[in-house]
């Protein structure tokens, strides 16, 4: 063929198919689309919406069948659970269950999630709520890898660790040094280390000692769990507390980068103050807040482990503490002033600077990490306190002051050079630009204030998109607000929380509300949020037969064709298949007082083919997810026919999904 | 004509096939190629079958290869039991166990007849000529028994009636819509029985000529 006609053709069938795939786009959309709709331009007159009503709610709707950007783990709070939460739809997608039984989950009601919750329990003691704090995601290289996630209870210095591959907890330790806690958890840039910090001093482990003997007795602590990744497991054997001064830490955070191997907290008490309102005593509220600075915490955590390992360390309760006199001594633990009753201390993605909110002092304090190596270095220090800790000179130490307003708590950072600090009294979150190393591009004034939105109402932690990592992604903030006030129907006294999103992806003074969400399980404290594509959660487990616990092939795993009862004397162990819509076996009978050992596998492999089982007065509900094996185990106090039953809706003929226990009197 | 030749054909001068290479070539690869294509169809899917229902957004699928099924075997049984299906499984078992060696066979039968330089040739493709059109009738007899076989005292009996799935095409079954494809292999069968009618084409214009005058040589001819 000539070749002017070959690029004829191909010149033709170029535009052919250009022209069809063009087709094919425009077919979905319209290429200039406006709410410029009849219908729609109804709605937004009718229910009275704004321009800027609008375009939040543009930016948050989630269409049904596509996923949010982020995931949220807030803490729940007085549930003892933590939440999941999707951004920018700010829905709610799971409850999991940590520190308190969950009956949807089966958490807490089959004896191998009854003894997680168990090891967390203090001697003699079963605990049935937690005060969930401050979750933490994994990091690898400073950064979040969506495989793990730990999170402290503070009313009894508990730290969990869930599983991201299943959303499950698997792990729950009890801190032996401290009665509660406060500071935690943190995890290190790699997460060989997550970080709980104590709060109020009180004398290690369960010693006792009197009030009066405050200086002399009490302690404040800081934990340093190792973590075993492989295992999936903190090693409270490998594990060390650093003894501290009774300054009441309040947060922490973890170097990184510039900072790596140091490790930040705050504190609140230096006055060491110990109320006592009813003898005429100024009370801890006004007695914690006389000073203008209390001290910063600084930490070389990775001398400490070297120390730890060489033996340096004392034992309380059976856990190894590293004292405070040695910390002193050998350059782990350093103090700088820091104003005023701070709550936290966040540490800038480059890990270059520290940023104090001052609570009690409306500004936000910045100071240099490389300043304060130089200070340690030339020994720049102010003197030593009462427990002959170094001080590093305030002024050797500082970057930049900025006056934000009233109660300044948390700040987070965004990709764009911006800092954002939580302002509880002013109830608000102010953005501000950072300088010196970390200034970026966005046309704003190093060092300043930017803009202030109001949030509604007494904010207290912030997050911004991986906004405590070293490379946040900026765009979104949620605001956690104590109070909601009138900004939901009134459901009763008790109201919820409410988390706010705001849109946070422009440069100078366009931050916009967005949404709100209520909270009404808990008070959620802290929050991390995760890009959704780093999480890879199992949709169903790996393999049929699968314990959650282990996270391998159940021992007792019940294949079809493996269904048996076995009787011993007066044991009675049972193998059961649970597949859509039936139990093998469907009858089992017993005596009165006979022990049932009881294994139970899902043997489906669909995605969300999950069966449930409750047994009649045994308190027992589990839910068994596809391939997930468990076992239980009871004593049969009475005799009677008890029904058990597939509790989570899972065929057309689920409620045919069911059995017969029938236990005979003796 | 000796026996040998009257079975076999006449054979190639060696001249003869020095001058036209390609004339006694074109047959024999055609041929060997529908023993490669048959063999090699023993390694992909047959046929498959794609089931759609609201909650199984990403479909359910089985593939049939000659020896086996894959795909969503397990929970497509689960699903079929409400009905009163036999497993899948159950199916033309006695065909899996026996079909990678039939095929194997039919290929070497395909292989052989390109020794053989007559008629007799095309009666060896025969078996591998029709392959195709055997496992699309196997196919529909097995999903005709599976389907209008189903147990009366089944939870949704009432609900779904017996049926015939079609082998080709689309159908309906419950909340499922179904479609049904052939498989790779099948298509590679089918190539293969289109090279065997090429294959032979090529053969009667190559070897008829020698065959007719082995013929006019002698009294006795072979039909």
């Amino acid at each position: 063929m000539p070749r002017k006609a070959l690029w004829l053709v191909l010149a033709v069938a170029g535009v052919a198919i250009g022209s069809w795939l063009g087709g094919c786009r425009s077919g979905t959309a319209p290429a200039a689309f406006k709410t410029g709709g009849a219908d729609v331009d109804a709605v937004i007159q009718a229910r009275g919406l704004t321009p800027d009503d609008v375009y939040a709610a543009v930016k948050t709707f989630m269409p049904t069948g596509q996923h949010d950007d982020y995931v949220m783990f807030a803490s729940g709070g007085h549930s003892g659970q933590l939440l999941a939460i999707g951004v920018p739809s700010m829905r709610l997608l799971k409850v999991i269950g940590v520190f308190t039984p969950e009956p949807w989950q089966g958490w807490g009601y089959s004896d191998e999630t009854r003894a997680v919750l168990a090891a967390g329990n203090p001697e003699g003691v079963e605990l049935h709520w937690a005060d969930t704090h401050h979750p933490a995601l994994s990091e690898t290289a400073g950064d979040y890898d969506g495989q793990f996630l730990f999170v402290n209870d503070k009313a009894h210095a508990r730290v969990a660790v869930v599983d991201l591959r299943d959303f499950e907890t698997k792990q729950i330790v009890n801190n032996p040094v401290s009665l509660s806690d406060h500071g935690g958890t943190f995890a290190t840039p790699d997460t060989e280390w997550v970080i709980e910090g104590g709060q109020y001093a009180a004398p290690l482990g369960h010693a006792y000692a009197s009030i009066d003997r405050y200086a002399e007795e009490y302690r404040g602590m800081v934990t340093l769990w190792k973590f075993d990744r492989a295992a999936g497991r903190l090693l409270p054997e490998e594990s060390f507390a650093i003894e501290l001064p009774p300054y009441w830490q309040d947060l922490c955070d973890v170097g990184r980068l510039a900072s790596d191997g140091w490790l930040f907290c705050n504190s609140f008490n230096t006055e060491m103050a110990t109320g006592g309102i009813e003898l005429g005593n100024p009370p801890f509220e006004a007695g914690a807040s006389q000073r203008d600075m209390d001290y910063l915490h600084i930490i070389d955590w990775r001398k400490a482990v070297e120390l730890a390992a060489a033996g340096r360390t004392r034992e309380v309760e059976g856990f190894d503490v590293l004292p405070l006199d040695v910390a002193a001594e050998e350059g782990v633990l350093y103090f700088l002033p820091e104003p005023k009753s701070p709550h936290g201390v966040d540490v800038t993605p480059n890990g270059e600077y520290l940023v104090i909110s001052g609570k009690l002092d409306p500004h936000v304090t910045v100071f240099s990490f490389a300043k304060i190596r130089q200070a340690i270095a030339d020994g720049t220090f102010s003197g030593r306190d009462d427990y002959g800790v170094p001080i590093v000179s305030f002024d050797a130490a500082l970057e930049s002051q900025i006056e934000l307003g009233l109660g300044p708590l948390h700040t987070q950072f965004d990709g764009q050079g911006y800092a954002y600090t939580s302002l509880f009294l002013d109830s608000a979150v102010a953005r501000w630009a950072l300088g010196g190393s970390s200034a970026a591009d966005n046309g704003d004034e190093p060092w300043t204030l930017v803009q202030k939105i109001p949030v509604h109402y007494n904010v207290g932690h912030i997050v911004a998109a991986e906004g405590d990592t070293v490379s946040p992604d900026g765009g979104y903030l949620v605001s956690l607000n104590k109070w909601s006030i009138d900004r939901f129907l009134t459901v009763g006294p008790l109201h919820p929380q409410n988390f706010q999103l705001i849109d946070i992806s422009g440069t100078g003074d366009s931050m916009q509300l967005l949404y709100d969400m209520p909270i009404g399980i808990g008070e959620p404290h802290y929050v991390q949020m995760i890009e959704a594509a780093k999480l890879n959660a199992w949709e169903i487990y790996p393999e049929v037969g699968w314990n959650p616990l282990t996270q391998s092939r159940d021992l007792h795993a019940v294949m079809a064709g493996e269904e048996r009862i076995e009787r011993r004397g007066d044991t009675v162990e049972i193998w059961m298949s649970v597949v859509r819509s039936h139990f093998t076996p469907e009858r089992i009978e017993v005596q009165e007082g006979d022990h049932v050992i009881w294994h139970l596998t899902n043997i489906e492999s669909a995605k969300d083919a999950t069966h449930g089982f409750a047994m009649p007065e045994y308190d027992i509900n589990l839910s068994l997810e596809p391939g997930e094996s468990t076992t239980i185990e009871f004593d049969v106090e009475r005799s009677g026919v008890y029904s058990y039953y597939c509790s989570e809706f899972c065929s057309a003929l689920h409620l045919e999904m069911v059995g017969y226990f029938l236990a005979s009197p003796s | 004509m000796t026996l040998r030749q009257k079975l076999f054909g006449p054979r190639v001068p060696p001249t003869l096939r020095e001058e036209h290479r390609a004339r006694f070539l074109v047959p024999t690869l055609l041929l060997a190629l529908a023993a490669v294509l048959l063999v090699t169809s023993i390694f992909q899917p047959y046929w498959r079958l794609t089931l759609l229902a609201p909650q199984y957004p990403g479909g359910l699928t089985v593939a049939a290869y000659l020896n086996r099924l894959e795909g969503d075997v397990r929970e497509i049984d689960g699903l079929n039991h409400y009905i009163g299906m036999r497993p899948l499984g159950e199916a033309a078992e006695l065909e899996r166990s026996l079909s990678v060696f039939a095929v194997t066979a039919v290929a070497l039968l395909v292989l052989a007849s390109v020794f053989i330089h007559n008629r007799k040739a095309a009666w060896l493709t025969l078996p591998a000529l029709l392959f195709p059109f055997i496992f699309l009738a196997d196919m529909a007899y097995w999903l005709r028994d599976f389907g209008t076989n189903l147990d009366p005292t089944a939870a949704l009996s009432s609900s779904v009636e017996p049926f015939v799935p079609p082998v080709l095409g689309t159908g309906h079954i419950g909340q499922f819509a179904t479609w049904a494809l052939p498989g790779p292999g099948l298509l590679l069968a089918v190539a293969a029985s289109l090279a065997i009618i090429a294959g032979l084409w090529f053969h009667r214009r190559a070897y008829k000529p020698l065959v007719d005058a082995l013929v006019g040589e002698g009294p006795e001819s072979s039909a």
